[in-house]
């Protein structure tokens, strides 16, 4: 009714359409981004008490994993190391060091180093590392390439949807179980670790759960 | 027929004389379309009544309890709530249930009734879409709420997410996601258009009476409508095809909604009988409600002209044969229970009427089964009190049904060491009680601020809109 409303009123209903699309488009688009854990967790690289570098211990020295986080294999928390196992080496090597001041004093007050944690999934999901280890999924698929990381930061987004890309075609993420924890390693091609992949999930019967329950027990 | 033609008979009759029984009227009175006009939007236009204040302010009070229930269940977690192993389903399903199924009535009035062209819905339908809308809000709450961490609701709805996660379609709870929103949604589209040339008359109005603000409220919803024939031809069209696809709504929302319970395995649950049953059950509860909610509204705003002794009396016959479906049902379960020599399915239906759950058993079979045998008879139906209060024990009744259907079976399935009683929770009980409470609210609102019958609608089944005034037409 031009009585009560100007003409323009008439492209009303259009106009309010062509913005709630646009809004909208604006409004996933912007959720996608920003508020996924893609955003929010990767690069996740708080400071440590103890400026310990992955790269040089781990990359430049070939230092395996399981040297400091020994009980990966056979437990389903992958522990840190306590002060005693870096004073194997550090006993003679940079005995003094300032930067180890924290780690010498842990070794004689028998006080854990407070490390913060970096990598953690929320308390309702059941992650066990020895089961993963033991079926030839590599260190690398969730943290990255530490043995490069001078500061250890999270590398993955750890969600959901990211194991469940992994229980759902474990084939191409699964790898010789000597290669475990060289986090260099890789396959020939793409082709050669989808084939060797479906090879060991036949002979290791490997069937990672994809129900609710598998995780959320 | 050539035999017969051959040998014709000779006819008892030289002619077939139809007594003429008239047809009901649809507005007393001989009321005109002014008299119709001024009616419906002076209880818009006219002063806010002081009851209307008392009942809001009442209402309003209710709808605390369900706020407030809800918000502690937010914020403490579902455990609040009274249901426990055996009975991990109890009051939310029971309410969730019970309110949907109130709102059959009003897509049943609006759609099937349309199609079956019957004119007596053309005084109830507003009223009972708005009932239907509101119902399925109150509805809403439960399942929403029972997730849990509720802001994470729209799992439920197959949207991509980074947990890669996707709704269980082989679940009937899944079926129910869709089945109830474009149930809600098809409703709201089919009030609104509906409502389109009634807010064009209260725009009208309000411009008439200089009431400027009002004028453009109502003008900006009304959609510029300007009752031009073309409109109209639109409209008709747009409002058919409304009442084409929420028809097989009405069967298919309650439907799946019994598939909740009869997909199961459990006895008592898993039969065939669910969707038919549950949806004369809701058509039967919807109706109770329609009456619940007009009979008091045609006494205090003296719409009886419009809400003839005629409209009652269609009402309660449908609520006396949905009544009359239900209780067959009822007896039908017992026979296959017996019939199917399934000892599970006999022992549930033994424990029902006599297990520890026979009392809620005794209220629904009083309520469902003997309340409606009332409206046979014509007396009790011209008594509206009566119809009133029989109306109540008809919702009472259908949330007993949904209680024993839920709470037998589930305390008493295959392993007596599973076997256990329910008891709600104060949490429960104020939820649940507060849901009338944002009901009423919600159709006070209604009633208020828009046209609670349709008046084109009932104008044109007065005679007067008769163009040939009762006679036929003499170029047909």
């Amino acid at each position: 009714m031009s009585k009560h409303f100007p003409k323009s009123v008439n492209k009303l209903p259009l106009q309010i359409i062509i913005y709630l699309f646009v809004i909208s488009g604006l409004a996933t688009a912007g959720v996608t981004y920003y508020m996924t854990p893609k955003y929010t967790r990767v690069g996740y690289a708080p400071v440590q008490p103890v400026p310990y570098s992955h790269a040089k211990h781990a990359g430049e020295l070939g230092i395996d994993c399981r040297y400091c986080h020994s009980n990966v294999e056979k437990s389903g928390f992958a522990n840190l190391p306590t002060a005693q196992t870096c004073m194997n080496c550090h006993k003679i090597i940079k005995p003094n060091s300032p930067l180890l001041a924290v780690v010498r004093k842990s070794y004689e007050t028998n006080q854990p180093v407070p490390w913060v944690q970096i990598h953690r999934v929320p308390d309702f999901v059941y992650f066990n590392h020895s089961v993963h280890i033991a079926r030839g999924v590599s260190c690398v698929e969730c943290h990255g390439q530490i043995n490069q990381m001078e500061v250890v930061g999270e590398a993955k987004s750890l969600t959901m949807g990211f194991c469940l890309e992994c229980h759902r075609n474990p084939a191409a993420h699964i790898r010789p179980r000597d290669q475990v924890t060289n986090l260099d390693w890789k396959a020939s091609s793409e082709a050669e670790q989808l084939t060797m992949g479906a090879k060991f999930v036949h002979d290791w019967k490997v069937n990672p759960p994809q129900s609710c329950s598998g995780c959320h027990r | 027929m050539s035999h017969a033609s051959e040998h014709s008979a000779p006819a008892i009759l030289n002619e077939v004389k139809a007594t003429s029984l008239p047809r009901a009227k649809m507005v007393d009175n001989d009321r005109d379309f002014a008299w119709i006009t001024d009616k419906i939007c002076g209880i818009v236009e006219g002063k806010t009544p002081s009851w209307w204040w008392w009942c809001f302010a009442v209402a309003c009070f209710m709808a605390c309890f369900t706020v407030a229930g809800i918000t502690y269940v937010v914020a403490t977690g579902v455990g609040v709530w009274g249901h426990r192993s055996p009975v991990n389903w109890s009051w939310p399903i029971v309410n969730f249930v019970f309110w949907i199924g109130i709102g059959h009535a009003g897509t049943l009035i609006s759609a099937i009734l349309c199609l079956l062209r019957q004119k007596w819905r053309t005084s109830i339908n507003r009223a009972a879409e708005a009932m239907t809308i509101f119902a399925v809000v109150c509805a809403g709450i439960f399942p929403v709420f029972h997730v849990g961490r509720v802001w994470y609701a729209w799992f439920l709805f197959p949207i991509p997410n980074y947990n890669n996660i996707w709704p269980q379609f082989r679940s009937p709870l899944e079926w129910d996601v869709f089945a109830v929103s474009t149930y809600g949604t098809v409703s709201v589209l089919f009030w609104y258009v509906g409502l389109l040339p009634d807010l064009a008359t209260l725009r009208d109005r309000f411009a008439l009476a200089g009431r400027e603000t009002r004028a453009k409220i109502y003008g900006f919803f009304a959609l510029g409508w300007r009752s031009s024939a073309r409109a109209w031809s639109n409209y008709e069209m747009a409002y058919l095809i409304l009442a084409g696809i929420a028809t097989p709504l009405v069967l298919s929302v309650h439907t799946i909604v019994s598939f909740d319970f009869a997909v199961s395995l459990i006895p008592g649950w898993h039969t065939t009988i669910f969707p038919p049953y549950f949806v004369a059950g809701a058509i039967f509860s919807g109706f109770g409600m329609v009456l619940t909610l007009m009979l008091p509204l045609r006494a205090i705003y003296k719409l009886e002209d419009l809400i003839t002794q005629y409209h009652i009396d269609c009402m309660c016959k449908i609520t006396l044969a949905t009544g009359t479906m239900v209780g067959y049902a009822y007896a039908m379960e017992f026979f296959i229970a017996w019939y199917s020599g399934n000892p599970y399915e006999g022992f549930t239906f033994i424990n029902r009427a006599f297990g520890p759950y026979a009392w809620a058993y005794w209220i629904m079979i009083s309520c469902n089964v003997i309340t409606p045998q009332f409206f046979w008879f014509k007396a009790v139906r011209n008594n509206t009190t009566f119809v009133w209060v029989l109306s109540l024990f008809v919702n009472l009744g259908m949330w007993f049904e949904r209680f024993v259907i839920i709470c037998t079976s589930l305390t008493r399935d295959f392993l007596p060491s599973s076997w256990g009683y329910l008891s709600p929770t104060v949490i429960d009980i104020f939820t649940f009680f507060g849901t009338f409470g944002v009901f009423s609210v919600l159709f006070l609102l209604f009633i208020r601020f828009l046209p609670l019958m349709a008046m084109a609608e009932i104008k044109g089944v007065t005679p007067q809109a008769d163009a040939f005034n009762g006679h036929k037409n003499p170029h047909a």
